[in-house]
């Protein structure tokens, strides 16, 4: 694993009309890392995670993905960075309309060339990588939550992406399918060399995957704390990272 | 077998040496990416077919860089030799590139689920398509008993409706209606007049005209283009609003609560639609009689003498009549509309689904309810 940086993150702000949410924002994830992006509800990780793969423009600031910067990037130059990552959403954000295989081979249909039997055992292949291969030709209807999150990580992996972003990879399954999804994060970590990013406030898969993280704060509006989850846990002496990693209720909810 | 392409770090090449003892050598060279792979696919497949080697050995010492595509490529290779009852040997592969293989490689594909045979299909699809229409019947048929008895309980009992519910409804499907509605009554009144008066002017008797825009307004068209709008602008809205509803389990939620789906959400809009079509309609008939009055004084008929034939030609009994049937019109898009939207399935497509049905059977009822009220009307004298 060498220690280059992957992603850059310079002084980004972002927000929507006049709320700012996030400001001062400067982090750096390396190639081949498992890297957390930690925070309560509304503190502004997927603000953050939005920004990092295109959809939502930083009021300022630059987002560096393997040398282009994705916010000033366009036309062309965007698409290949967007080539260069995979995302999988909250709620799998599978296209309902098409079965599982589908949903996988259509961005290898649309971005590449290869033929259609080529395709198809690729596709298999990515779900044979998350477990899913015997329900290839299921409806994303007729799968379980903890199967459409991993169907969504093997329709992320399609272009087999440098970098795979995880908005909430395990949040709503129960501890078993939870603990799954962790194991196949390491799985792919380690196998495939991908770098991930993960939008996360699950603590046992934080401390299961991480190798390491950032946590953005609601009233602060910027990072907190940033390091190893286990060092974060054990040495951070501010009161909402302390808070948040030994479930304390320190403050009346809302204030 | 091709000629040696250049070397270029970015490129793919292959090379097939054929050797002694039917053994055959495949020597991969460069990037395995997705862009590399696809013209390599085709080429190199085609030329293992074609050759059929008992035994081939896959040199893969010069793969620079290989991914899941590239690891697809191998396996088509294992599945293609396997086909023809050959051997196959993959050497010299980096070891990451054989980690990527491990986990992606899959020894068998999974085949999408057979379709029947043509009879087979034939007889299921007309087995599913009885059922389906029988159980449908039933639905409708039990919804609308629901629908009615629950119409009667808030008749008796008008405070449990919804009321804010119900004038929001009516302010959308009526009040947002009138200028669609009015302005449809007009263009009609106007088209029937212009087409009558062509023929009846051939006979001077173009004065008669009035007579029949009025009677064929409100005996036939006022209800039925009022009812044909009203479902396809409210009784698809209502099917999608109810269907989403159900998408998102808040109909779920409604019953858990202890409130009735069809008292919370049908029975408001009902009311609101029953309500408002027959003023929907008079509002299109009234215009339509502005359009064919209009018509009718470009071909120098005055007024008064318009007025006058309407008046004669067009009795209450045609006009309430007309009236009578809006209300089971109503009934018929809101209870379908409701219906459909109730009836949706899961995931995004379903809520698009059920919006078709819903104007479709809305359009459907309505045509064949004009029907029943013909035949009625025409044995009743009316």
């Amino acid at each position: 694993m060498t220690n280059g940086s992957i992603i850059q993150v310079k002084d980004l702000a972002a927000g929507y009309a006049d709320a700012v949410i996030l400001k001062d924002i400067n982090f750096e994830v390396r190639v081949g890392e498992i890297f957390a992006i930690l925070g309560g509800s509304g503190s502004g990780k997927t603000t953050l995670l939005r920004c990092m793969i295109g959809l939502l423009k930083p009021l300022h600031g630059a987002i560096v993905i393997d040398g282009t910067d994705i916010v000033s990037a366009a036309g062309e130059e965007r698409l290949q960075v967007l080539r260069k990552i995979g995302v999988a959403y909250q709620s799998g954000a599978l296209f309902g309309s098409m079965s599982l295989l589908t949903n996988v081979a259509l961005p290898l249909e649309e971005f590449t060339d290869l033929p259609r039997s080529a395709i198809e055992r690729i596709a298999q292949m990515k779900l044979k990588a998350v477990g899913l291969q015997a329900a290839a030709y299921k409806m994303p209807s007729e799968l379980s939550g903890g199967m459409r999150k991993r169907a969504a990580i093997a329709r992320a992996l399609a272009l087999d992406p440098k970098i795979l972003f995880l908005d909430e990879p395990s949040a709503g399954l129960d501890p078993v399918t939870s603990a799954q999804i962790d194991e196949l994060i390491l799985d792919l970590s380690h196998d495939l060399q991908i770098t991930f990013v993960i939008v996360t406030h699950e603590l046992p898969s934080i401390f299961t995957v991480a190798d390491r993280a950032i946590m953005v704060d609601k009233d602060t509006k910027t990072i907190i704390a940033a390091g190893k989850p286990q060092e974060l846990r054990d040495q951070s002496d501010n009161p909402v990272v302390r808070q948040f990693f030994h479930r304390a209720v320190g403050k009346p909810l809302g204030t | 077998m091709r000629p040696d392409v250049m070397e270029d770090p970015n490129r793919a090449t292959f090379d097939f040496q054929r050797g002694p003892d039917g053994q055959a050598r495949l020597i991969l060279k460069g990037r395995l990416d997705r862009d590399t792979t696809a013209s390599l696919w085709p080429q190199s497949t085609q030329t293992l077919r074609q050759a059929q080697v008992p035994r081939l050995i896959v040199d893969a010492g010069a793969v620079t860089y290989c991914d899941g595509v590239g690891v697809a490529l191998l396996t088509e290779y294992k599945r293609i030799q396997r086909e023809q009852r050959g051997q196959i040997e993959i050497r010299g592969l980096r070891p990451e590139f054989q980690q990527l293989m491990t986990l992606l490689e899959t020894d068998h594909l999974v085949s999408p689920p057979k379709p029947p045979g043509p009879i087979r299909g034939l007889i299921r699809g007309v087995g599913e398509w009885t059922v389906g229409l029988v159980g449908e019947f039933i639905t409708e048929i039990s919804f609308t008993g629901e629908v009615f008895l629950k119409l009667l309980q808030t008749l008796l009992h008008p405070r449990t409706l919804r009321g804010e519910d119900t004038l929001v409804i009516a302010e959308k499907a009526g009040a947002n209606a009138v200028g669609i509605v009015g302005a449809l009554g007009f263009l009609i009144g106007l088209i029937l007049a212009f087409q009558t008066a062509a023929a009846m002017r051939q006979f001077g008797a173009q004065v008669y005209v009035a007579d029949l825009v009025a009677v064929v307004l409100f005996r036939e068209l006022g209800p039925l283009i009022t009812a044909v709008v009203l479902t396809s602008r409210s009784g698809s809205a209502f099917a999608a609003e109810v269907g989403t509803m159900k998408v998102n389990e808040e109909i779920d939620a409604l019953v858990t609560m202890g409130l009735d789906p069809v008292q919370f959400l049908v029975l408001p809009r009902l009311v609101a639609v029953l309500a408002v079509i027959p003023l929907l309609t008079l509002f299109n008939e009234l215009l339509g009689l502005v359009g064919c009055g209009l018509v009718m004084s470009t071909w120098d008929v005055p007024f008064s003498i318009f007025m006058e034939r309407i008046r004669h030609a067009a009795t209450l009994t045609d006009f309430f009549g007309g009236l009578v049937k809006t209300f089971v019109f109503g009934a018929l898009v809101a209870g379908l509309g409701c219906l459909r939207g109730l009836q949706t399935g899961t995931g995004p497509t379903a809520v698009g689904d059920s919006t078709t049905r819903a104007v479709v059977s809305g359009i459907i009822a309505i045509i064949v309810a004009d029907g029943v009220f013909a035949v009625v009307y025409y044995y009743l004298g009316i």
